[in-house]
């Protein structure tokens, strides 16, 4: 039987970590941290969690102590957020090339300055390139079922591959909302023993990871990396669809809302998905054409399905909480606008790139209608004027 | 309950708003029904304006944002009337529940509040008289839920008993019952 829960974000990802039972936790336990690593503390010291905590002193660290105990054979997690997951930097390509199977839930929130401790995604979309896999969550829910899809995921033995697993940091972090929970037993039993391909500990077959590669070998380890990285798609879908006949929740690489026969689309992740989804049903009952499409598995990206469900739209705004400096546009447009280019297909929408939301700036019913009211003057010009804005600025 | 029932609180950091939102939401959760108890998106010094927002529904919603259109504003801080337009985007029937000592008419003029049917109860009183200490949070709970019956009181009592419990000695426990069995008691509307 499932269990009605209401919790905050961070006491859903507390929970799931709980029923993962990972053999070791490594956090930095103080500020950017969140009260999740607080509450994976609490459990372990209530002995109702058997897990080695190590409470490192720095986030460089609990990335070094995650990646050495995931290669030895443990099921390794970490949690962190902003800065925190910045201080790590170094650590996150040596997680991902050297195949480990970390697990860590990441607090989506602002890099400084000015100062800010609220929600931004600078932080995991700066490491989008790390090699990692990246799930989205919307809400408390989500974060829940992705975390526990991420340990299934990153230990299967054709990924073997870190996941970070994202919420949005207040607005889901800190909120209490409705969840079901699963059994302890049934996310035992779904997830199984981790057996890791090559364990440290083996003493039988001893192996080297971790070793020197100079220009005679590096670009083959490189490029092995990058086809588990494109390969682990299919088993993402797989881990789905089994944990869709686990839970009765059904997860995609991403969720289509209303698309199939919309004429403006919004494509965005995590919780303000769920504002935008308002905004679509009101618009739907005035006879607007509105639509959604929420991306859930950032990497690996997912373009041939992602250029199939929005080639038919007539115009598209790319909503990001984050900005690349001089670039084209944000992260998740500079790669949708690859993948039309790459695609065969000659339909394709007009697209625009917004930056909203950063530093925790409310995003609401009316910002988002604004943007479909946007999309319908730009089908009505029939051309774009400005291809990249700042949404809520003052000017 | 109509479907979706929005509350904006507006309070000073460390009056306690934060657990008060999340708490009722846990509780109206606990009741099979749709909540959320979302703190603000600013910032969090002690003794600075701060806003909360409570969400209650029979149906599941999406609404991850803060609330510009609130069908109840509760004021656990009066003095915020002076920095802050508290009745912003209310309806013509939004209900203010105010923390104060004064009578419904003299609340009206004295924080000029032009709009929307005003509630009153002294919760700071009440909460000085039962708990020893000016934490006007738990009290208001019990006023508000007298006015948007969203659950019963049993249903917070045996909420706030349950968590209270793990963090407080059993005498602060029942002080804080009473406190908002007062609260429920006492407050009265236009």
């Amino acid at each position: 039987m499932a269990r009605l829960a209401a919790l905050t974000g961070n006491n859903a990802a507390a929970e799931a970590i709980r029923q993962i039972k990972p053999d070791v936790f490594a956090a930095y336990p103080i500020t950017p941290q969140t009260e999740m690593a607080e509450e994976v503390a609490q459990f372990v010291a209530d002995g109702i969690l058997d897990t080695e905590y190590i409470p490192v002193e720095s986030e460089h660290s609990s990335m070094s102590a995650c990646i050495g105990a995931s290669l030895a054979g443990a099921r390794a997690m970490t949690a962190t957020a902003s800065c925190g997951l910045a201080y790590m930097w170094e650590l996150l390509p040596i997680a991902a090339s050297l195949r480990s199977s970390v697990v860590m839930a990441v607090v989506n929130r602002a890099f400084n300055a000015p100062l800010n401790i609220h929600c931004s995604h600078d932080d995991s979309m700066g490491a989008r390139d790390s090699g990692w896999i990246q799930l989205y969550s919307e809400n408390a829910q989500e974060m829940y079922d992705n975390l526990i899809q991420a340990v299934k995921i990153a230990e299967d033995e054709t990924v073997r591959l870190p996941v970070m697993v994202c919420m949005d940091g207040f607005i889901i972090s800190h909120a209490v909302e409705r969840l079901l929970l699963l059994e302890d037993k049934k996310v035992k039993n779904f997830l199984g023993e981790f057996k890791p391909a090559y364990p440290l500990l083996e003493v039988n077959n001893p192996v080297t990871l971790g070793a020197c590669a100079l220009p005679d070998y590096y670009t083959e380890h490189k490029k092995q990396h990058s086809e588990a990285l494109r390969h682990s798609i299919d088993k993402i879908m797989g881990v789905a669809n089994e944990y869709a006949k686990l839970s009765g929740r059904s997860y995609s690489l991403f969720e289509s809302y209303q698309l199939a026969d919309a004429e403006y689309g919004i494509v965005i992740l995590n919780s303000a998905a769920g504002v935008t989804k308002a905004v679509v049903d009101k618009l739907r009952k005035e006879g607007v054409k509105a639509g959604l499409l929420k991306i859930r598995v950032y990497r690996p990206f997912p373009a041939a399905q992602i250029v199939q469900a929005l080639k038919n739209l007539k115009v598209v705004a790319v909503l990001e909480r984050t900005d690349s400096f001089g670039g084209v546009g944000s992260p998740v447009f500079t790669d949708i606008s690859a993948a039309f280019m790459e695609a065969s297909t000659k339909e394709k929408p007009l697209m625009v790139n917004y930056v909203y939301g950063l530093g925790g700036r409310d995003v609401g019913l009316e910002d988002i209608g604004k943007v479909y009211a946007n999309l319908q003057a730009i089908n009505q010009r029939g051309k774009i004027e400005k291809s990249f804005a700042y949404l809520q600025a003052r000017e | 309950m109509s479907d979706l029932i929005e509350i904006r609180w507006h309070s000073r950091g460390g009056q306690g708003a934060m657990l008060a939102v999340r708490t009722l939401a846990r509780a109206v959760i606990k009741d099979n029904k749709y909540a959320q108890g979302l703190p603000e998106f600013g910032p969090e010094r002690m003794g600075a304006p701060i806003k909360a927002f409570n969400r209650f529904s029979t149906k599941p919603f999406s609404l991850y944002c803060g609330i510009v259109n609130p069908h109840v504003v509760v004021l656990l801080d009066p003095s915020i009337t002076k920095l802050v337009d508290v009745t912003e985007g209310i309806y013509a029937d939004s209900k203010l529940l105010v923390n104060i000592g004064l009578s419904l008419q003299e609340v009206r003029e004295k924080l000029n509040l032009k709009n929307g049917k005003i509630y009153v109860v002294d919760a700071t009183r009440i909460a000085q008289e039962t708990l020893g200490r000016p934490m006007p949070n738990t009290p208001m709970m019990g006023a508000l839920i007298k006015i948007v019956p969203v659950i019963s009181l049993e249903v917070l009592l045996d909420e706030v008993a349950r968590e209270f419990k793990e963090k407080f000695t059993s005498r602060v426990v029942e002080a804080n019952l009473a406190a908002i069995k007062r609260g429920f008691e006492e407050v009265s509307g236009e």
